[in-house]
């Protein structure tokens, strides 16, 4: 930070030489900028290096990998893990089949609806967790009930308000309706024009809505706990009470996966993008 | 699709591809507005028509009924005889190029071109052979790779009419096709369209609100006012023989000066003229004279009360602005002609037209814009 600075301060007056308010605010605007910077790292990394700290550390308090081996063998977790797994996958599909085509017809058939949804997508962030799940658990049939994937239906409500305003950007970013119209008088069917024309034009807003849904459902800890499943959050509670040091570590890993699940997500578009022009460059 | 394109090769041998469209009484209504107001057109085989006509006045509505993306409150589409009006968009064939770049962003030139031909289920060999075929006819097999985020608007308009044409379609419609795009470009797309057109004799329907567009491009010229048709002709008839005051002002320049009707003529410049008969009866009372710029001669009089007030120069002729009686006339003049008379210069002027439309008087004295 102390080294910044007087950095900040060169840069302002090479950039702008003359005496002028402008030269005067912007080296103090850097070193404001800097120090938010500052703060809000700190505030997100300090818990993360702690929780690193802690699931390396053994008893004794030495550095240890013990705790990060022993996560597979642990008992549930495997369990645990493959339904998160299970849900995740569930839940974006169920989100996308019923949101992609609900959005697109509304941004095309009722363009006024689009505050009307844009109110009913952010009810279940108004609506306490616990409150939905009680409600489901009560009007839900009992075959339902006694099903895993009944989170996946409660997810889907949960990730609606990030899915539809993802959707809803990349839709209005995009000129849908000639795009639509050209396709259809191409003799393109409904199915065909969504698939084909709409959803390919979505990409970067249907990556966002995914990474969003899976870091919902991978994290998301109440409703499973309520409907008595054990997920992986659920799990890691529980497991708390056996082992802190495994606990902590699975939550450091989750965060790890979590994190490189949504960096090959973004990667994986940046390389088609690339791709597309380089085959476009070298034809 | 062969044939398509070996009639683009051998110019002067057009097949018939086009069909014959009938629009009959179309309404639409939107809340209080009638978009389309008992709007009736037919459009023989091969023919270039296109709707003229200001903001709002239905144009674009009626192409997008013809095209089946908008319902009609009543009236009825026919291709060949054939009612089309239940018909879906995707079950009309015809091809359409829009206002705005309307390519699919996620697919190269060719892939746009060659999209209605999968949803035709054409083999993928077949298709792409086509579709380069078609690229070459709008003069773009260079950019068949391209993406329309790499091209130039004229570009991706060529490629959209390829697309559209892709198909073999039975009514090309245009939507303002060439409005996005720069007067030179415009320019060259506009007599691109023209002879592809004719050469393979596409049944088409253009909208646009530049008349100078439509006036060069069609067979005929529909002018819309208020969801209805005001007068169907070729563009020498409308400009020269309108009907009705409306499409006299909307189509070129004209000048309104008082008259008053006697009989079936009225007095102009001191002159007899016969007003020009049209389906419409001569308004009754106080009426004006509509008067094209190239109807009007002049001669110098130092004796007489109107004056030039204003000279332009416009190249080959020269557009003076004459107070006749405080009413202000546009004349266009040849150059050489115009450049002996100075401003402020008296003159006479005269009527050179065999008959002149009348209109019911309005306030406004001047209605088109220079």
């Amino acid at each position: 930070m102390a080294s910044l600075i007087p950095d900040i301060v060169e840069d302002a007056l090479v950039l702008d030489p003359v005496d002028s308010p402008r030269r005067r605010r912007l080296p103090r605007l850097r070193v404001w900028r800097a120090v938010v910077l500052f703060v809000a790292g700190a505030y997100f990394l300090i818990p993360i290096y702690a929780g690193l700290r802690f699931s390396l550390e053994n008893d004794a308090g030495h550095l240890s990998l013990y705790a990060v081996k022993v996560i597979p063998s642990e008992p549930g977790f495997s369990a645990a893990f493959w339904l998160s797994m299970r849900l995740a996958v569930v839940t974006l599909a169920l989100t996308l089949v019923l949101m992609v085509p609900t959005s697109v017809y509304v941004h095309l058939k009722f363009p006024r609806l689009r505050r009307v949804m844009d109110f009913v997508t952010v009810l279940p962030i108004v609506i306490p967790p616990i409150v939905l799940i009680l409600g489901v658990l009560r009007a839900a049939p009992l075959w339902l009930r006694a099903s895993p994937y009944l989170l996946s239906l409660v997810y889907v409500i949960l990730s609606m308000p990030f899915v539809y305003r993802s959707l809803d950007a990349g839709l209005t970013a995009i000129d849908l309706k000639t795009l639509v119209e050209a396709s259809r008088s191409l003799g393109g069917n409904w199915l065909n024009t969504l698939w084909r024309v709409v959803v390919p034009n979505l990409r970067s807003a249907l990556l966002s809505a995914t990474v969003l849904t899976l870091a919902l459902v991978l994290g998301e800890f109440t409703m499973a706990s309520l409907d008595l499943w054990t997920t992986l959050p659920v799990w890691i509670y529980q497991f708390q009470q056996v082992d802190a040091h495994v606990s902590t570590a699975v939550s450091m890993v989750s965060l790890v996966g979590t994190w490189l699940l949504i960096t090959l997500i973004v990667s994986l578009d940046r390389s088609q993008s690339r791709r597309t022009r380089r085959r476009t460059n070298n034809s | 699709m062969t044939e398509l394109v070996d009639a683009t090769r051998s110019a002067g041998a057009p097949d018939q591809a086009g069909a014959r469209v009938g629009l009959e009484g179309l309404v639409r209504i939107y809340g209080a507005t009638r978009a389309l107001n008992g709007f009736s057109l037919t459009i023989e085989p091969g023919e270039f028509v296109a709707l003229l006509g200001p903001s709002g006045c239905g144009k674009t509505t009626a192409l997008r009924v013809l095209a089946g993306f908008e319902r009609l409150d009543s009236g009825r589409v026919t291709v060949d005889g054939r009612d089309v009006s239940k018909i879906s968009a995707q079950h009309r064939d015809m091809g359409m190029v829009f206002q705005s770049y309307s390519l699919f962003p996620n697919m190269n030139a060719i892939n746009n071109v060659a999209f209605g031909l999968r949803m035709r289920r054409q083999h993928a060999t077949q298709r792409r052979q086509k579709a380069a075929e078609l690229l070459e006819l709008v003069g773009l097999s260079d950019q068949a790779t391209k993406y329309p985020h790499q091209m130039s608007g004229g570009q991706q308009q060529r490629v959209a009419l390829a697309r559209a044409l892709a198909i073999e379609p039975r009514v090309l419609l245009l939507d303002e096709p060439l409005s996005a795009l720069d007067a030179k470009v415009r320019g060259e797309l506009r007599d691109q369209i023209r002879q592809l057109q004719q050469r393979l004799a596409i049944t088409t329907v253009f909208v646009t609100h530049d008349q100078e567009e439509a006036l060069s491009m069609a067979d005929r010229v529909c002018v819309m006012s208020q969801g209805r048709a005001e007068q169907t002709a070729t563009p020498a008839a409308l400009y020269s023989r309108p009907t009705t005051p409306f499409v006299a002002e909307f189509v070129g320049i004209s000048s309104r000066v008082p008259v008053t009707p006697v009989g079936g003529s009225v007095e102009l410049f001191g002159q007899q003229c016969r007003v020009r008969s049209s389906d419409a009866p001569t308004p009754p009372g106080e009426v004006d004279a509509l008067l094209r710029p190239e109807d009007v001669a002049l001669t110098i009089d130092p004796t007489a009360k109107p004056f030039v007030t204003h000279k332009s120069f416009l190249g080959a002729t020269t557009r003076l602005i004459v107070q006749v009686d405080g009413v202000p006339v546009r004349v266009d003049l040849r150059s050489d002609v115009a450049a002996d008379i100075e401003l402020g210069a008296r003159v006479r002027p005269s009527v050179v037209s065999k008959d002149v439309l009348v209109a019911t008087r309005t306030n406004r004295r001047d209605l088109t814009p220079e």
